[in-house]
């Protein structure tokens, strides 16, 4: 079975002018990745959406045989933004095969770091990378209408922030020349020196390993971190605000836009930032010591929490195939056919995949990217739920709060919202946000959500500084615990990466690694069309965006489907491809439902 | 991509080059990690550069993937323009390994762009072979486009290399420039933008050949071990090693490969003089080497070269040890004459003014 995904909208008996419009590549992402797309230009709408990615590089095969320490090294190569999540990821998976449980103050000072990384990321990317997105330039060159307006409207909350009009906020995240551009990309170097207090470098951090950190434990080390970190929340205060005006101008300004980048609610988070008291890395204790994370792991179906038993979700993750450039592993080894609690695990699961590449043609009518398709299979349904995880906060966000289960004093989940309490700062006073479950999961929630999660990692970052200092003030420094590895073992690793889900999977044989396969966020978000036709989350999500863009087809920029693609936070180390084909009519035919493989 | 406006005023120029173009592909087998990294720069920052707030430079107009304000063929057009000469000088950036496209029969392993004609990628090995020619200087960023590095390590599928690999170690540029090579995994921020900042001096008529050694490294940065800089070489002098992660003392026993590698990370720290390798805890795992990761691995335990080098240290550092803690304790004392009293104790002419 497949999930049926929402099909774009029918122009029954209409005769549809398909234009081919690709953009390869991508910019302002991390990655390569391309997107191809058939647009309606009479109707203003994307009938078909192909994402590509440019580039393999094979870690799951050269891997094989190496020493099991090496992982988290290895494997924070995968990524140049957000590599410290893959290491620790790794170290997660690493503790669980190796029977080791880092000192309390090891974990604090991994998810001091940790937090740090998505103050910077969230950061950097919003405001640097998707902020140029919404700028006076671009605005401008799209939708010339919608910058009238802003010039005309106040900014609801310019006390807060300091722009007094709509416009004033567009024209300041003009790249390079905007002043709050420039403000955000000073604050995201501050953010990585408070990373580098506690990993050492960044983006490949140097001091994780598994079994704890080498970091040295000092007063002053927190205090640099600490002093920081105020300076941040300060300028939450802003930003968060900032942003509210911003994206609720849109929703204002162009009736519909909630549109743009909308798909089911089919959201997954694989939790984030351990607590020490709680997680002893043991497979059999999963289900409690994941849901004792400060951010909770679940998957959200139409607005509801189907599990948020880690051990749920780990079993329920297949890895398809369909349009890829990869043989087949159905014939292949099994590497692990039960987990440790006796629950069978699926030939597709990432313990016993097997990675073969076939380097091919790109067919679009075939195979056309190195993305592969994870999926998760609903047992419920039996859909294969082509997940996304929304650039991250957005899922974190939902998760956490129909769990309900955190609460700590600077952060509470409500079970409809999360509230998130910052401190009293040099010129602002302490302050509550509140995420909200929003109506849609499009593209203008996952960047709000974005913005308040970086508050949501400063709060946490808060409660991790006065764990640590009363752990160092009781005399209490070790951070690293001794191991050794095992002859033979399993593991997986759960965590979020910046942008969402993260895992890792690791089969040790002979004292050496004989499977590994990690799952970042973005082969969930950039997956292809599977074995049962069900496109990817990008393919999903720009097939059903409506065109508001005010150019024609000869000056076409595709803004509301970058707006589509850039929500989701691509950081493939693969790309998405805009270009504008020759403007040539590729198909005229009645009667839609054009690209969507729909299946009972 | 904006670029400054008037860098020029001011400051003299003794070259007629005005603008310089920096093509930046991130399109080899890579995780832009080293693009990310620039974006922490600080001596110089990207945006100094960008907008001439530094003396002397020539107008530049950076093309990055990362960064760029265009999007797909509007981003590629620089592509095509730089191949027809249309942007010189242009100095052109490569990030990430070199793949051996060469190895099978189709399809791609690193692509940026798509052939119009064909409807099929464009290979990153084509581009270098299309721009490389045409450049003012080639330059490998990061440990991936210069040697290779961890996508290159034994048993991967692609067969990737570095820059020379794929060039020629005597490539020369048409301006007559080796290729330069800024390694590191990632490349340390400033390292790259300070050498950036130097080709466009040298572009500039402002500064001399830029100083490569045989690696083709600038040789101001990659001078001197992680060891010479590390501030716990002062423990390795006085044979102290620990055993564990998380102390203070010297990590050569439990990993750590500065004494043989080439990088200034312990001297520069990671931003601003923060973080770092095994300056702050971290075993230097040699991600600047052309040997890397291969040589290093598995990182975690002693580099073999270390066991008689430090084993020799174990007996005489600790004579030095002991002899320096006499010192030690005589330093830590206060001289005599500072205390209470109705007499001067100090050596000066009188004890009393009584």
């Amino acid at each position: 079975m497949s999930t049926l995904t929402q099909a774009p909208p029918e122009v029954t008996g209409k005769k549809r002018n398909l234009v081919e419009m690709n953009w390869d590549p991508i910019t302002r992402i991390v990655g390569s990745l391309g997107i191809f797309t058939k647009i309606d230009f009479e109707n203003h709408e994307v009938a078909e959406c192909y994402s590509t990615s440019s580039i393999f590089r094979g870690y799951s095969i050269f891997m094989k045989g190496k020493d099991p320490r090496d992982a988290h090294f290895i494997t924070s190569r995968i990524c140049g933004i957000c590599g410290d999540n893959h290491a620790t990821c790794a170290n997660y998976a690493q503790q669980m095969a190796f029977g080791v449980r880092p000192p309390d103050l090891g974990e604090w000072i991994v998810n001091l770091g940790e937090a740090a990384e998505y103050m910077f990321d969230h950061n950097i990317f919003q405001d640097n990378l998707v902020g140029v997105d919404f700028c006076e330039q671009m605005v401008k060159e799209t939708n010339p209408k919608v910058w009238d307006k802003a010039q005309s409207t106040q900014a609801p909350h310019s006390n807060d922030h300091g722009y007094r009009t709509i416009a004033d906020i567009m024209r300041s995240l003009n790249p390079f020349a905007g002043e709050f551009y420039r403000e955000a990309l000073q604050m995201s170097r501050l953010t990585r020196e408070m990373f580098c207090l506690m990993e050492g470098r960044h983006v490949h951090q140097s001091t994780l390993y598994p079994g704890g950190v080498g970091t040295v434990p000092s007063v002053q080390l927190l205090t640099d971190y600490l002093t920081r970190l105020m300076k941040y929340v300060e300028f939450m205060k802003k930003v968060v605000p900032l942003h509210d005006d911003l994206f609720d101008f849109f929703y204002d300004a162009l009736p519909g836009y909630e549109k743009v980048g909308q798909r089911r609610v089919l959201l997954g988070c694989w939790g984030s930032f351990q607590d020490p008291k709680e997680c002893d890395y043991k497979y059999e204790h999963m289900t409690d010591w994941g849901r004792k994370m400060f951010v909770t792991p679940g998957v959200v179906v139409d607005g509801e929490l189907v599990t948020n038993d880690l051990v749920d979700i780990n079993l329920g993750i297949r890895i398809l195939l369909g349009s890829s450039y990869y043989d087949d592993w159905q014939e292949g080894e099994t590497f692990v056919k039960s987990d440790p609690l006796g629950n069978p695990v699926d030939k597709r699961h990432p313990w016993n995949q097997t990675t073969t590449p076939r380097p091919q043609r790109r067919d679009f009518k075939d195979k056309y990217t190195w993305v592969m398709s994870p999926r998760w299979y609903d047992k419920r349904t039996g859909d294969y739920l082509a997940l996304d995880t929304g650039g991250g906060p957005i899922a974190r966000f939902w998760a956490t709060a129909l769990s309900g289960l955190v609460d700590f004093g600077y952060v509470k989940a409500t079970g409809r919202s999360v509230k998130i309490h910052l401190p009293k700062t040099v010129s602002k006073p302490a302050v509550e946000f509140e995420w909200k479950i929003p109506k849609w999961s499009n593209a203008i929630e996952r960047d709000r959500a974005r913005t308040y999660f970086q508050a949501y990692a400063a709060a946490c970052a808060l409660h991790f500084v006065e764990k640590a200092m009363e752990d160092l003030h009781a005399g209490k420094t070790k951070t690293w615990n001794e191991f050794k590895v095992p002859d033979h073992a399993i593991g997986c690793g759960f965590h979020e990466a910046v942008r969402g889900v993260l895992s890792h999977h690791v089969v040790i044989r002979d004292g050496k690694i004989a499977n590994y396969h990690p799952y970042p966020p973005t082969p969930w978000n950039a997956s292809p069309r599977d074995i049962y036709g069900t496109p990817g989350p990008y393919e999903d999500a720009v097939q059903n965006t409506p065109i508001f863009e005010e150019n024609g087809r000869e000056k076409f920029k595709g803004i509301d489907i970058m707006r589509a693609v850039r929500s989701f936070d691509p950081c493939l180390p693969c790309g998405v491809h805009m270009y504008v084909g020759d403007g040539k009519v590729l198909e005229t035919h009645h009667s839609p439902m054009f690209g969507v493989s729909a299946k009972p | 991509m904006p670029s400054n406006e008037a860098s020029t005023s001011g400051a003299k120029q003794r070259s007629s080059v005005r603008d310089v173009h920096v093509i930046w592909m991130t399109g080899g087998l890579s995780c832009d990690g080293d693009s990310v990294s620039v974006t922490a720069a600080m001596q110089p920052s990207i945006e100094d550069i960008v907008l001439g707030a530094i003396p002397g430079l020539p107008k530049v107009h950076l093309h990055n993937p990362v960064l760029a304000y265009e999007v797909g063929d509007d981003f590629m057009r620089h592509w095509y323009l730089a191949e027809e000469g249309k942007l010189d000088p242009f100095v052109l950036i490569i990030e990430g390994s070199i793949p051996n496209e060469a190895i099978k029969r189709e399809g791609y392993w690193a692509a940026q762009g798509t052939n119009h004609d064909t409807g099929q990628p464009i290979t990153t090995c084509e581009w270098i072979d299309r721009l490389a020619p045409k450049a003012w200087a080639v330059v490998g960023a990061g440990t991936c486009a210069t040697y290779g590095g961890i996508h290159a390590m034994q048993g991967n599928p692609t067969g990737c290399m570095g820059l020379a690999d794929y060039l020629g170690w005597k490539w020369k540029s048409k301006a007559g420039l080796p290729i330069v090579n800024v390694p590191g995994c990632p490349v340390q921020p400033d390292n790259f933008t300070e050498t950036l900042l130097y080709l466009l001096y040298q572009a500039a008529g402002l500064a001399p050949m830029i100083p490569l050694d045989d690696k083709l490294r600038p040789k101001w940065l990659f001078g001197q071990t992680v060891h010479h800089g590390c501030d716990r070489a002062g423990y390795y002098e006085e044979g102290v090693f620990t055993k564990e992660y998380g102390k203070p003392e010297c990590l050569v026993k439990i990993g750590c490969w500065g004494p043989v590698v080439d990088c200034n990370v312990t001297k520069r720290g990671w931003m601003a003089g923060i973080g770092g390798c095994p300056n702050v805890g971290g075993i230097c795992i040699a991600c600047t080497m052309p040997g890397f990761p291969d040589k290093f691995m598995p990182f975690m335990d002693r580099p073999p070269g270390a066991n008689v080098s430090s084993k020799m240290i174990e007996i005489y550092g600790p004579a030095i040890r002991a002899l320096r803690s006499i010192t030690h304790r005589t330093v830590n004392e206060e001289p005599k004459w500072r205390h209470r009293g109705s007499k001067l104790t100090t050596g000066y002419q009188q004890e009393t003014y009584h």
